[in-house]
């Protein structure tokens, strides 16, 4: 069905086909809109869901936590100082393996109170044991979260997902939606560890120097597994559906001498960028990085690097450029730009690219002008 | 039932814990899953309960153990029952907590899910400070007692967190005390036939850190209830009900002195803060008294 939606209301439609057991969140913005939605859902019967309105998002992590582990598909949602505030039991739904499913719209962190987008907030989960995916359009936040319940509930992976969608820049933006009937494509939950009374268990108790690293490695076997399940999916969904995600979403690189990487909606604003370098004779191409757990291997041989971050790790460098330079000896040229909302045009990152100096990092707007 | 004989032979904490001697959480446990039976989940933050059960991948209770973050034992078990519920079980969903996980750090979540009428019983069993830890101060450690945070004695008073959970009107509440387990065996069978949110506060004296002898944790928990410094009472729809023993204290309180001196966190207590602590154990039975006679 062709409808017109916002960001967040596409990964709402998207919970509501899936039918989670159980959705425990608690509202903040840019995110409000999800929980409201999903509310009315639930109240107008339209989604038989058990709704756990809780008092903070530490509460709503560890209620699907709890939800979970009886077998139950969870759905929680959330923002900035909500993700970190959940900090702690993210890490422990990742180490419980349990596949709750969460949309994170992506904002800064205080202070000063700023509720525009910024990716800090969930790279600051990066290292939790949750699979992240970066969208860029209404379509493809509804897309991957309804992709995201087939990942995260697989038996060879068993982890939660993030799916993260740029703050005001498409969690409240109108775009074409198409909703599609998911069928079988997402089968029925089944956790092999689920509780059961007849079958009592002592879970996530004391764990002794001699077996915990062997829980955390386990977390890092199925991160690994799950790279097999993402295409998969993806290529199952491209089959019945007829949309086509990858790990990134590559545009004209294959000729590129310059490449820009971003995520999210500043990702897709490159392409626009690339077409208008193209035109100037500057042989550029954009690839977006959709997932950044599990982290692809990128094909960046021969490339000048642009990377786009709008994040921050403070003493070492942007977050993603700091990946890519550990995985690839190509020169980097870091961006910092979109920082808490910061307007950034496609004609601002075609500057990037033009007056690129690589090696260097470069703050938009401090550095000077490009 | 009357005697002890009537309670069920079925154990559910097994041999081997790893608790210390004279432990009286375990022992108030063993009749809290006697009277819940097999069709249960216990849910258990940080506190002495995560040690007790064993090391993995052993398990010392005969029921499923949900082992959660200090502070979200009752967000978790409200995720359980709701999933449950939706799933058509009627599984009970026990959460067991120390004072820590739920007077301090615990409190907002179990707020949360007494307000919103989560249907799972919520048990304190409280040793009157951080006892996983090795015993400091929590905000249920009394007026005066020492603790490795308070090594000259609390100066704040203990936290009225039964006066807390009545604001939130829960369909039962109660309190007890791992040394009179008929009672508590009652309370938990009770507490688990109402739909709704349900809380039974266990007084659970601990040798190593009250610092008394280990054989003497029975007779702890009834010096607390015959001094008056522990109250035994239920309240079913705001109805409240004085225990019997508790009535029997009202009348005539053993001297207090009978509670603190065997107990090594009170050494050198002062004249002042022992006179504090028998003024509130008036108030808070003359409270209880005019309560329960209000129509």
């Amino acid at each position: 069905m062709k409808k017109i939606a916002t960001g967040n209301k596409a990964v709402a439609e998207a919970v509501k086909q899936v039918k989670p057991g159980v959705i425990a969140a608690y509202p903040i913005t840019p995110q409000t809109e999800i929980v409201e939605q999903i509310a009315e859902f639930v109240t107008g019967g339209e989604l038989k869901s058990r709704y756990i309105p809780v008092e903070s998002e530490h509460s709503a992590m560890a209620a699907c936590i709890g939800a979970s582990i009886t077998g139950a598909r969870t759905f929680t949602a959330t923002s900035s100082h909500g993700l970190l505030y959940m900090h702690e039991m993210t890490n422990w739904a990742a180490g419980a393996r349990l596949p709750v499913v969460m949309a994170n719209v992506n904002r800064s962190l205080g202070p000063g109170w700023n509720i525009w987008a910024e990716h800090t907030d969930a790279l600051q989960e990066r290292d939790t044991g949750w699979l992240q995916v970066y969208v860029s359009t209404v379509q493809e936040a509804y897309d991957a979260t309804l992709m995201a319940f087939r990942i995260a509930e697989h038996n060879d992976v068993l982890l939660p997902v993030m799916v993260n969608l740029d703050g005001f820049l498409l969690s409240h933006i109108m775009q074409p939606l198409e909703t599609i009937e998911p069928g079988d494509f997402i089968p029925p939950i089944h956790l092999p560890h689920a509780i059961d009374v007849k079958n009592p268990a002592g879970y996530g108790g004391l764990t002794g120097p001699d077996q915990q690293f062997r829980f955390r490695w386990d977390i890092e076997r199925s991160m690994r597994d799950s790279v097999k399940v993402i295409e998969e999916t993806q290529k199952e969904f491209a089959k019945r559906f007829g949309r086509n995600y990858g790990f990134t979403e590559d545009y004209q690189c294959g000729d590129a001498d310059v490449i820009i990487v971003a995520m999210g909606t500043l990702g897709k604003e490159a392409e626009v960028a690339v077409d208008l370098l193209r035109r100037e004779g500057i042989k550029a191409g954009s690839m977006r990085l959709r997932w950044l757990r599990p982290f692809p291997k990128l094909n960046l041989k021969g490339k000048q690097v642009v990377v786009i971050d709008r994040d921050y790790s403070f003493g070492r460098g942007g977050i993603l450029a700091t990946e890519i330079m550990a995985q690839t000896k190509e020169e980097v040229a870091s961006i910092i730009a979109g920082i808490g909302g910061q307007e950034v045009t496609y004609e601002d990152v075609a500057g990037f690219v033009r007056k690129r100096r690589m090696g260097t990092e470069f703050w938009f707007g401090v550095s000077g002008n490009v | 039932m009357d005697t002890i004989a009537e309670i069920p032979k079925e154990e559910y904490v097994l041999k081997c814990t790893s608790a210390c001697a004279g432990c009286s959480d375990s022992l108030a446990l063993r009749y809290v899953l006697k009277a819940a039976g097999p069709d249960t989940v216990l849910v258990v933050p940080a506190c002495c309960t995560s040690v007790i059960q064993g090391i993995w991948p052993n398990t010392a209770f005969n029921v499923p153990v949900y082992n959660i973050a200090f502070g979200a034992a009752a967000a978790c078990a409200s995720g359980m029952s709701n999933a449950f519920r939706a799933a058509g079980k009627k599984t009970n969903v026990i959460v067991y907590a120390g004072d820590g996980g739920t007077l301090d750090i615990g409190i907002q979540s179990m707020s949360g899910a007494f307000e919103r009428g989560t249907d799972f019983l919520y048990i304190c069993y409280d040793n009157e400070a951080y006892g996983n830890t090795g015993m400091q101060r929590s905000g249920a450690t009394p007026l005066g007692a020492r603790t490795t945070t308070t090594p000259t004695g609390k100066t704040d008073a203990k936290k009225d967190i039964d006066a807390i959970i009545a604001a939130h009107d829960p369909p039962y509440q109660a309190t007890a005390a791992a040394a009179y387990p008929q009672d508590l065996f009652k309370k938990v069978q009770k507490a688990l036939t109402f739909r709704g949110p349900s809380f039974i506060h266990v007084l659970a004296p601990c040798p190593p850190g009250w610092r008394y002898s280990t054989e003497k944790t029975v007779e702890i928990g009834k010096l607390a209830v015959k001094s008056g410094m522990w109250v035994l009472y239920e309240r079913e729809y705001g109805k409240l009900t004085i225990g019997a023993q508790s009535k029997v204290a009202m009348k005539k309180p053993i001297p207090l002195e009978d509670y603190l001196a065997p107990q090594g966190r009170f050494k050198g207590i002062d004249l002042q803060t022992v006179e504090i602590l028998r003024q509130r154990i008036k108030k808070t039975f003359a409270k209880l008294a005019a309560e329960e006679a209000a129509p």
